[in-house]
C-alpha cells in the first residue's frame, strides 16, 4: 500500500497498537525547558521512577531567560528557580544541559537543528507547540504537555492516536518580499487557525523545494497555528547538506547509513491524503495580522475585512477588533507602532537578521519605536557578528540582544505595555500574548524592519 | 499522577460563548513560573478576571456569582495555542471537572485527558442549545455521563452523545493515567528501542 512520508515515519515508531485507543509511539529525540518540565520531574521523583534514555533527551533553558546581562544572576526568584530546578533535574539524570551562559544556549527549535540533534525520519516531542519546526527535516516533531513529558523521560514513549494526513501544495515562484513566514501565515489566514486540527501536515511543491532549511522551519514552525500537530517537508540534498558535520549528526560510515535511508522518506505518487489544499504563489504578498489570532491575516496591501465577510462568529471578531483598536475596513499601512521584536523559534535565525539587515542598512530606526532584535542563539549571534550585521543594524540605531524566547511570550521582561502595538516576527498575537494588554502584528522580518525603520506598518517592497 | 475517577457529573454550568480561546487567555505565560502543580487556579483567565490592578473586571463570567458549576462551557476551537498543560491545570484547580465546546485543540484535549477533566465535544446546534439552557436559567443542570457518553439538558431533556476512545474512557473511570500502562511494557519499549538505527 502507498505510503506517504508521514505514515511511513509514524508507523516506523509504533511500539505497540491499542484497539479503540492510541499508539504506544516511541520518541528519538525529546527536548525539554524550563518551564514545562518541573512538574514531570516531580512525578516522576513521586513515583520513584527514573529516565529510560537520558542520552535521548536535551535541556536548554530559553522561556523565562533575560535577553540583556546574562551573565548576571537572574532577578526574578521564580524564573531563577525554574532555571535552577532544570539544572538541578538534568544533573541528577544524566541529561544534557545548555543552560543560560553556556555556548550552545539558546531557543530549543534553533538549537536542535544547529547542532543536529535533529534528522529525517525522527520523531521529537517537547513541552512546547512549537516542537513542529523540527518537521523541516521530515521528523515527525509535534509538542506535548507535561504529563506526556514525563511518560517520555519514564518510558521514552508516549500513547498517541495517529492524527489525519493533509497536504498543502504550494507551486510557483515567490514574489519580491515574500518570505517563508508570509507563505505560512497566508495558509494559516486561508485554513483559520483550526482548519487543521486533527491532521499532520505534509508541505510539497516547488515553494518549499527551493525554500533553505531556515525557510522550512519557519513554515513547519507556523503549523500549529492552524491547529495542526504538526507539519513536514520530505528531505533532500538540502536538508542533508544543512546537517553534514553538525556536532551530533552521524559521521563516516553511519552518516552514510543514516543518508541512504532518509532517502527513502518521500511520499509514494499514488498515497491518498484525508485532505489536499494546493495555493499558488502569486496570490501571496507580504503579510501581516490585525486581529487576536495567527489566522487573521491580510496582505499587506489589503484592507481589514468586514465582520460579515469572515467565517465564525461576529461577536467575537468584533471583540478582536476592539481589543486592536482596529475598524472594519481599515488599511494596515501607515498604522503607526511601537514596537518591534525580531526573534523567537519562527524567525530568529540568520537568516532573519539578514533580511533585517537588508532592510535598515543605511537607514535610522524611527524616533519612537522601541526594537528588540533577539537572537535564537549564541551561534546565530556569533554569526551576527562574523557577517558584519551588527555593524549594519549598530549604525541605523538598533542593539542586539542576547538569546532566548523573549518577546515572544514576554515571560522575562520584554513586554510590550498595555495599549502598544508591536510588529513582531514570532507567532502568536492573542490577546496579552506579548504582555497584558499588548497588541502584536505578527509578520516577517522584512515586514518588521520597514516598520522598525518607519514607525508606521509599511509594505517592505518599497523599501527593498 | 493518578487523578479522580470520573462516572456521571451532573452540575450547573459557567458559559463562556467565546470562540479560538486560547492558552495565553486560560493562564499567560507569566504565570507558569512554579515548579510544582499548584494555585493555577487564581490565574485561570487572569487577564479576562482582572483588571492591570487586580480589581475584578465585573462583566466577566468567572466573577458573575449567579454561574457556577463544574461544567465550563466554551465557543469553537477552545484551547487553541500552546501546549502549556498548565492550562489544564488552571481548568482543574479552578474546579472544572469538564469542558463542553464544538470543537477542541488538540494539544489541550489530550492535556485535559491526562489529567482528568473531561472534554465534551458536541455539536454546534447542541452547543447553542446548552448556552440557551444556561442563560435562561443559571442553575440549569448539565449532566455527562461517561460510562453512556451522552450529555444532557436537565431542564428540556435534550441529549446527545458524545466520542472518546475507549482507552482513555477506561482510564477515566478507573483514574488511570498513560504512566502506569507504560511501565507495565518497558520491556517491549527496550526491544524496540535496541532496533534503532539512532
Amino acid at each position: 500500500m502507498s505510503k506517504s512520508l508521514f505514515d511511513k515515519v509514524w508507523d516506523s515508531h509504533v511500539v505497540r497498537k491499542i484497539e479503540d485507543g492510541p499508539d504506544v509511539f516511541f520518541i528519538d529525540r525529546h527536548f525539554i525547558h524550563e518551564v514545562t518540565s518541573p512538574v514531570a520531574f516531580l512525578g516522576l521523583k513521586n513515583r520513584g521512577l527514573n529516565v529510560m534514555y537520558p542520552e535521548r533527551t536535551f535541556a536548554t533553558a530559553d522561556h523565562n531567560t533575560p535577553t540583556i546581562n546574562q551573565h548576571l544572576p537572574v532577578e526574578d526568584p521564580l524564573s531563577a528557580n525554574q532555571l535552577k530546578a532544570l539544572e538541578d533535574n538534568s544533573k541528577e539524570h544524566g541529561i544534557s544541559h545548555w543552560g543560560l551562559g553556556h555556548e550552545k544556549n539558546g531557543i530549543v527549535h534553533v538549537v536542535g537543528p544547529e547542532n543536529g540533534i535533529t534528522f529525517p525520519g525522527a520523531t521529537i516531542v517537547c513541552g512546547d507547540s512549537h516542537t513542529s519546526t523540527h518537521g523541516a527535516f521530515g521528523a515527525i516533531a509535534f509538542g506535548i504537555g507535561t504529563s506526556e513529558v514525563e511518560m517520555v523521560l519514564s518510558t521514552q514513549c508516549i500513547m498517541q492516536p495517529k492524527p489525519k494526513k493533509m497536504r498543502i501544495n504550494v507551486n510557483g515562484a515567490l514574489g519580491k518580499g515574500v518570505t517563508p513566514k508570509d507563505v505560512a501565515l497566508f495558509i494559516i489566514s486561508k485554513l483559520t487557525t483550526s482548519g487543521a486540527t486533527g491532521y499532520f501536515v505534509e508541505y510539497a511543491g516547488d515553494v518549499f523545494e527551493n525554500m533553505t532549511m531556515e525557510g522550512r522551519m519557519t513554515v513547519c514552525n507556523l503549523s500549529i497555528e492552524m491547529g495542526a500537530r504538526g507539519g513536514m517537508i520530505a528531505p533532500d540534498d538540502t536538508t542533508f547538506e544543512y546537517l553534514k558535520d553538525k556536532p551530533l549528526s552521524p559521521k563516516g560510515d553511519k552518516w552514510d547509513e543514516a543518508v541512504a535511508y532518509w532517502k527513502t522518506l518521500k511520499t509514494d505518487a499514488d498515497t491518498v491524503f484525508d485532505k489536499e489544499l494546493t495555493f499558488a504563489s502569486s496570490e501571496i504578498e507580504p503579510m501581516i495580522t490585525y486581529g487576536t489570532n495567527p489566522g487573521m491575516g491580510i496582505g499587506i496591501s489589503n484592507n481589514i475585512p468586514s465582520a460579515e465577510a469572515v467565517e465564525g462568529g461576529v461577536a467575537t471578531y468584533k471583540k478582536s477588533l476592539e481589543y486592536m483598536g482596529y475598524g472594519e475596513n481599515d488599511t494596515m499601512i501607515g498604522k503607526k507602532i511601537d514596537y518591534v521584536f525580531l526573534g523567537s523559534c519562527t524567525n530568529g535565525r540568520i537568516e532573519d537578521f539578514r533580511a533585517f539587515a537588508s532592510i535598515v542598512k543605511g537607514k535610522q530606526k524611527a524616533d519612537h519605536v522601541t526594537a528588540w532584535l533577539v537572537p535564537g542563539s549564541h551561534e546565530v549571534e556569533d554569526k551576527i557578528k562574523e557577517e558584519g550585521l551588527l555593524d549594519i543594524i549598530t549604525d541605523a540605531g538598533f542593539v542586539l540582544r542576547q538569546p532566548g524566547c523573549s518577546a515572544c511570550l514576554a515571560m522575562n521582561d520584554d513586554k510590550v505595555p498595555a495599549g502598544k502595538y508591536a510588529v513582531s516576527t514570532s507567532n502568536r498575537n492573542f490577546e496579552g500574548r506579548q504582555g497584558p494588554g499588548s497588541r502584536t502584528l505578527l509578520a516577517s522580518p522584512l515586514v518588521a524592519a520597514a516598520a522598525a525603520v518607519t514607525g508606521v506598518v509599511t509594505d517592505p517592497r518599497d523599501l527593498l | 499522577m493518578a487523578y479522580d475517577k470520573f462516572n456521571i457529573l451532573t452540575s450547573s454550568a459557567v458559559p463562556l460563548p467565546l470562540e479560538n480561546v486560547d492558552t495565553d487567555q486560560i493562564i499567560p505565560a507569566r504565570f507558569l513560573k512554579a515548579t510544582e502543580r499548584k494555585g493555577f487556579g487564581d490565574n485561570l483567565f487572569r487577564d479576562w478576571r482582572y483588571n492591570g490592578d487586580d480589581s475584578l473586571k465585573e462583566d466577566f463570567v468567572l466573577n458573575n456569582p449567579i454561574y457556577k458549576g463544574q461544567i465550563l462551557v466554551g465557543g469553537k476551537n477552545f484551547g487553541s495555542g500552546s501546549s502549556r498543560e498548565h492550562a489544564a491545570w488552571a481548568v482543574y484547580d479552578y474546579g472544572f471537572r469538564c469542558v463542553v465546546s464544538s470543537f477542541f485543540a488538540d494539544i489541550f484535549k489530550n492535556n485535559c485527558l491526562n489529567i482528568g477533566v473531561l472534554p465534551v465535544q458536541v455539536s454546534p446546534e447542541f452547543l447553542k442549545q446548552i448556552f440557551d439552557a444556561v442563560y435562561e436559567d443559571a442553575n440549569a443542570e448539565i449532566e455527562v455521563n461517561l460510562p453512556e457518553q451522552a450529555i444532557t439538558i436537565k431542564s428540556t431533556g435534550a441529549q446527545e452523545s458524545f466520542d472518546i476512545n475507549s482507552y482513555k474512557k477506561q482510564n477515566m473511570l478507573n483514574g488511570f493515567d498513560d504512566i502506569d500502562y507504560l511501565q507495565n511494557i518497558k520491556g517491549e519499549i527496550e526491544t524496540f528501542a535496541n532496533g534503532l538505527m539512532l
